[in-house]
């Protein structure tokens, strides 16, 4: 029994000759939301982490505070999209190049698709439906201006 | 080569740590105090050194990107490929040693 192996480089499947090259456009989505994060990431590491007492300073008030500003809910919503796609196309990369059999493939990719999708989802509704003053909780724990 | 799996290695470490702090931050939904049950846990010494590490994973994650995406789309970018790596590693210490002593006296001082 003679083994042979396929030709460095060899495609899994033939590139399409014709309609969307999606894999030309994931090429360049992961460049441009590459540069839009550097700003978002390090802007929100900033703000959170460096600013004032840092990370001991965060709890829901200080949340509280900066989703009242339309500024910081879009800030946060940008980010999220972006970085849960590019991270997701990037996962996908890897299981391209490491996992094997068509079946586990699928199973991963389903599973990034559907972590993405949920997450997605999930934070942009909690940006856009939160409440800073929710009713009945203890003054101690919201953002000052609740007082008012 | 050790650029590409240091990219990757963080990269997909940031992913999963992004799916974490998703859901922890999707509690201001539920209440205050399950917020801040669960964000107390991100100030404690051990975290503390966690966030330092996961600081800098994005930080090299960040500059090594612009440094891929210089080598695609400028003229020169691959002959100043491995300058652009020493580049990287220099704005990474430079980073790191601006948020590190910051960050672990907001840490251990409170
Ligand atoms: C801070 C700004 C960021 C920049 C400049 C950046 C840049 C890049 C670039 C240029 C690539 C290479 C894509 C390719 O070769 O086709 C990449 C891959 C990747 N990125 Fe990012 N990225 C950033 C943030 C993130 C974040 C927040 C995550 C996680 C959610 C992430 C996860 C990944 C993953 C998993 C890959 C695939 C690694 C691979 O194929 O070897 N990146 N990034």
């Amino acid at each position: 029994m003679s083994q042979t192996l396929d030709a460095p480089r060899t495609p899994v499947r033939p590139a399409r000759k014709k309609g969307v090259n999606w894999e030309k456009w994931g090429w360049i989505y992961m460049r441009v939301s590459g540069v839009v994060l550097v700003v978002l990431i390090f802007g929100h590491l900033f703000m959170n982490l460096m600013v004032g007492d840092g990370v001991s300073a965060i709890d829901f008030a200080f949340v509280g505070g900066k989703w009242a500003s339309p500024f910081w809910q879009w800030w946060d919503v940008a980010m999220l999209w972006l970085a849960l796609i590019h991270g997701g196309n990037g996962m996908r990369t890897l299981v391209n190049d490491y996992a094997r059999g068509p079946k586990l493939r699928a199973a991963f990719k389903v599973a990034i698709l559907a972590s993405v999708a949920i997450l997605i989802l999930l934070g942009t509704l909690v940006v856009f439906t939160f409440d800073p003053c929710p009713v009945g909780q203890p003054a101690d724990l919201l953002p000052s201006f609740c007082a008012a | 080569m050790w650029s590409w799996v240091l990219h990757r290695i963080t990269g997909v470490a940031i992913f999963f740590f992004l799916l974490v702090h998703i859901l922890d931050t999707a509690l201001v939904r539920v209440s205050p105090e399950a917020y801040n049950a669960v964000i107390g846990t991100y100030q404690t010494p051990i975290m503390g050194l966690g966030e330092v590490a996961l600081v800098g994973a994005i930080v090299f994650h960040a500059f090594n990107g612009l440094r891929i995406i210089l080598i695609d789309f400028w003229s020169k970018g691959t002959k100043y490929q491995k300058v652009m790596f020493y580049v990287v590693i220099a704005l990474w210490v430079i980073t790191m040693l601006g948020f590190t002593p910051r960050h672990l006296i907001n840490v251990f001082s409170h």
